[in-house]
């Protein structure tokens, strides 16, 4: 290893999603000279970023490409009610309205929008739609930040940070796995993401079932720099084993599978454990409220894993899915397939349609199809499942993203041990998303998150840069 | 890569694309996939014939290389368009020319030189191709009946093959020709088609030709079409004015035909031009090599026609006239002899999918789904 002379700039920017191009491109248009290192090559750029979809933005008005109104007092009350209100509310207040802004700042920085995508759980009034998915936002704001003259480099891990009297001093760069380089700044952005993938690190918290977690997003949020602050010094946030979780194809990668190996069947039919036994109301909710609670269940089954069970009726009534139904004529030869009790799983079927009342069948609303005497009951949605072919899929839990991170203050300055804010240390996306999320999630917040506390952290960055540069 | 492998590829991918539907607001394709759950290989062929191949799709792909789903729908696509117009060709035996097209479009472009030059000198005499002819008058070098007679039996070989593709593509994508050609699917599918509405992706251009969207494509193809539909009018209206008025040509400079014909010679150096000239600056990663050269033979051939049209216009009074006569009808003519077996067959498979899609989203309409 090599190591080469330090390197200057006024902003270091560390992490290449949305919440690290938000607080890059803000400070470069206040007169920065900003850096921005990405770990991943460039193209595997974008953290988790480039899983993404939609964003939930606060408007006063009906126009393209919403679908309606959105009042922030809504989207106020929607958070809430997901969190139960325990995070920082001045925090989750400067996000909600500050999301009402996001969407013309994207548009001036080049990402395109477009109405809600077909099959799409009703988001097109709350939440506006990228077009062509996170992964083209993330390159349009990899575009504007170069044409504003913003350097990046890929392929670029910072190992290590010299923080000392709540200031940031230089940061130690391993560039392309091997050479070591310094890089001083006059202040620094973190802006690295979770820790999810990170397994060892999910492993300590979670314990053995993490062996059976998959990680939905990028191989490359593996929480170096989060725990590099607090090593050195920073408060931390929120609870490692809280995290984003929702139930996918047990067949998916083990890191990297994104969206497509999500599972929107679990409302239709049933789910049982490795035992063969049903465990939980499948018709509690609609599933955007309840997938996530899912996620969570089944990490809590034996060996982490579940199985839904469906027939011929609604095999097609679900978003499709990116493996294949696993299918027989009857309920046995589908268990027989997943290694399941046998016997086991026919009784569960059998006992849960002798349960199904007679009702009117209809998935958009809250529906009078439920179960009697049955323990779980199936409170909405349940027909029998007695039609062949009958399908099954297998499920495990799906981690988005980890809640644990740095404190922060409005100014997305990071709290030090002692309740000080460093002096030119700031936090945004991800990595500080605890603060207003220490649990509970709503769909398309954390984008938010990212570009509204991006944005003020290379504002503040940019004004520190400033007054050093005057006093100099 | 065999055939079946590449359907598996196909479906694997559409698969995967269908559960994710980031791409839907960029064209027809995605928004065409979103009708189905399962993909045979007629619904792979006709996907892959209604791509424009504008590859903003790549770029917004989370699965592109290298996630290891390599997702890269205009490679795909590209190889399913090769593979169905082999499928569709008659006879078998030429079919096959769709795989080393660059080199079969070459091969017979060379031939139809020669062949005319050699026809021309056994008829007429050597001296024929470096004579000047009093005010250009190429009927002295191939006569005017034997022009139509050449033309004529070609043509009408080229358009029966092509009609066989047809009825082949159609039965494959499990359409009927009366419902495709109705007057209002039709009228749909020329407004489409003629504006290339679906090579924008999705009202800001495609990737082209680096990653950057951009209006060039759309700009360099309609130079393309636009110039190849001129030049054909500038051959009709000199037919009708041969055949209804019994004026012979050579035409004046600014007289219709030539009018026509020089716009088109114009649009055809542009397009086919700037094509070429970045079709080596775009992305390897989703160019296939094999749909490369007949995509570079195809505009070669049709760049060298409008050349010589054009220094034909420009020198016909000269001494060259003989000889640039006989190269240009040499590469008009390999342009009609290939036309079932080149790149012109996009043209017509993508015009049948587009006109697919209208019926598809009017069935959609129609039961409200
Ligand atoms: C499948 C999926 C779908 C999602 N859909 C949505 C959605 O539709 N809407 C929404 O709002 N949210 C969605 N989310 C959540 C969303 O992705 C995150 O909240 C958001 O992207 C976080 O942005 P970020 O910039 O903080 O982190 P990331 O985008 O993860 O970026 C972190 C960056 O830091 C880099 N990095 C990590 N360590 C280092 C290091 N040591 N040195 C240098 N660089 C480093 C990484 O490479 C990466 O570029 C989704 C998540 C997933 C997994």
């Amino acid at each position: 290893m090599t190591w080469e002379q330090t390197e200057n700039y006024d902003v270091l920017v560390i992490g290449g999603g949305c919440a690290a191009l938000s607080a890059a491109i803000t400070a470069r248009e206040k007169g920065a000279r900003v850096l921005v290192l990405e770990v991943a090559p460039k193209c595997s750029r974008a953290g988790n970023s480039r899983h993404t979809r939609n964003m939930r933005l606060a408007h006063e008005t009906t126009f393209p490409p919403y679908t309606g109104a959105y009042p922030e007092e809504e989207m106020w009350e929607n958070y809430l009610k997901a969190t139960g209100g325990v995070g920082d509310l001045d925090l989750a207040r400067k996000v909600v309205s500050g999301s009402s802004t996001v969407l013309e700042w994207m548009m001036d920085h080049g990402v395109r929008f477009q109405p809600a995508i077909a099959g799409t759980l009703h988001l097109g009034r709350t939440n506006a739609w990228f077009l062509g998915g996170g992964k083209a936002m993330m390159n349009s704001l990899y575009r504007s930040a170069e044409d504003l003259g913003v350097d990046i480099r890929y392929e670029a891990e910072v190992v290590d940070l010299d923080i000392r009297e709540r200031r940031f001093h230089q940061a130690t760069v391993l560039q392309g796995g091997t050479e070591r380089i310094g890089v001083a700044a006059t202040a620094v952005i973190a802006a690295a993401g979770g820790f999810q993938s990170n397994l060892t690190w999910m492993k300590e918290v979670w314990g053995p079932p993490a062996d059976n977690f998959l990680i939905r997003g990028a191989p490359h949020d593996t929480g170096t720099v989060l725990k590099i602050l607090l090593d050195k010094g920073v408060e931390a946030v929120g609870d490692p084993t809280q995290a984003h979780m929702v139930p996918i194809d047990a067949r998916s990668p083990k890191v990297d599978g994104g969206i497509v190996t999500r599972l929107d069947c679990v409302t239709l039919g049933i789910v049982v454990n490795k035992s063969g036994k049903r465990f939980y109301d499948e018709g509690e909710d609609f599933w955007p409220m309840r997938y996530a609670i899912w996620g969570r269940l089944v990490a809590q089954q034996d060996d982490q894993i579940a199985y839904a069970f469906i027939d011929s009726k609604t095999i097609d009534k679900f978003m499709p899915s990116v493996f294949p139904a696993l299918s027989g004529q009857t309920i046995a030869e589908v268990a027989e397939q997943f290694n399941l009790p046998v016997d086991v799983v026919t009784a569960t079927v059998d006992d849960y349609n002798t349960a199904v009342q007679p009702g009117e069948f209809d998935h958009t609303v809250l529906d009078g199809c439920k179960t009697k005497d049955l323990d779980p009951p199936k409170s909405h949605w349940a027909q029998r499942i007695d039609e062949p072919p009958f399908y099954g899929y297998p499920l495990r839990p799906g981690v988005t993203f980890t809640y644990f991170g740095v404190k922060v203050n409005q100014h997305a300055a990071v709290i030090m041990e002692g309740a000080e804010p460093a002096t030119n240390i700031f936090a945004a996306g991800e990595i500080m998303s605890g603060n207003i999320l220490p649990k509970g999630y709503i769909g398309g917040i954390g984008l938010v998150i990212g570009n509204v506390f991006g944005r003020t952290a290379g504002e503040q960055a940019a004004a520190y840069v400033k007054t050093i540069q005057q006093a100099a | 890569m065999d055939n079946k492998e590449l359907i598996a590829q196909g479906q694997q991918m559409m698969r995967i694309c269908n559960s994710c539907r980031y791409c839907e607001g960029l064209c027809a394709v995605w928004r065409s996939m979103e009708y189905r759950r399962e993909f045979a290989e007629g619904d792979l062929n006709y996907l892959a014939n209604l791509c424009h191949d504008c590859s903003e799709c790549y770029f917004a792909c989370q699965y592109a290389p290298p996630h290891e789903w390599e997702i890269n729908p205009p490679l795909t696509f590209a190889r399913f368009r090769t593979y169905s117009y082999e499928k569709y060709a008659w006879p078998k035996p030429i079919a096959s020319a769709f795989r080393a097209n660059g080199l079969v479009v070459s091969l017979v472009t060379a031939l139809a030189l020669i062949g005319v030059v050699f026809g021309i000198v056994q008829v007429r005499g050597q001296g024929v191709m470096w004579k000047a002819v009093e005010g250009g008058n190429f009927y002295e070098i191939v006569s005017h009946n034997a022009l139509v007679a050449l033309f004529g039996v070609v043509g009408v070989l080229s358009v029966a093959v092509l009609a066989v593709g047809v009825g082949r593509f159609i039965k494959d994508i499990n359409e009927k020709l009366s419902e495709l050609l109705s007057p209002a699917t039709l009228k749909m599918t020329l407004k489409e088609t003629l504006a290339l509405e679906y090579l924008d992706g999705g009202g800001w251009g495609c990737s082209y030709p680096d990653e950057k969207s951009s209006p060039v494509r759309r700009w360099l193809h309609h130079f393309t079409f636009y110039g190849f539909l001129l030049c054909l009018a500038a051959t009709t209206v000199g037919f009708i004015y041969d055949f209804v008025f019994g004026w012979q040509a050579p035409y004046e400079y600014l007289s219709l035909p030539v009018v026509l014909g020089t716009l088109g010679g114009i649009g055809l150096l542009v397009g086919p031009g700037g094509l070429l000239f970045f079709k080596y600056r775009r992305n390897r990663e989703i160019t296939d090599e094999n749909h490369s050269g007949m995509d570079s033979s195809f505009l070669v051939l049709l760049l060298l026609a409008s050349v010589s049209g054009l220094l034909l216009l420009l020198l016909r009074e000269t001494s060259a006239l003989g000889i640039l006569f006989a190269i240009h009808l040499g590469l008009v003519m390999s342009l009609f002899l290939t036309a079932p077996y080149s790149k012109f067959v996009h043209g017509v498979y993508r015009f049948l999918a587009i006109a697919k899609y209208a019926l598809e989203r009017k069935r959609t309409q129609a039961t409200g789904g």
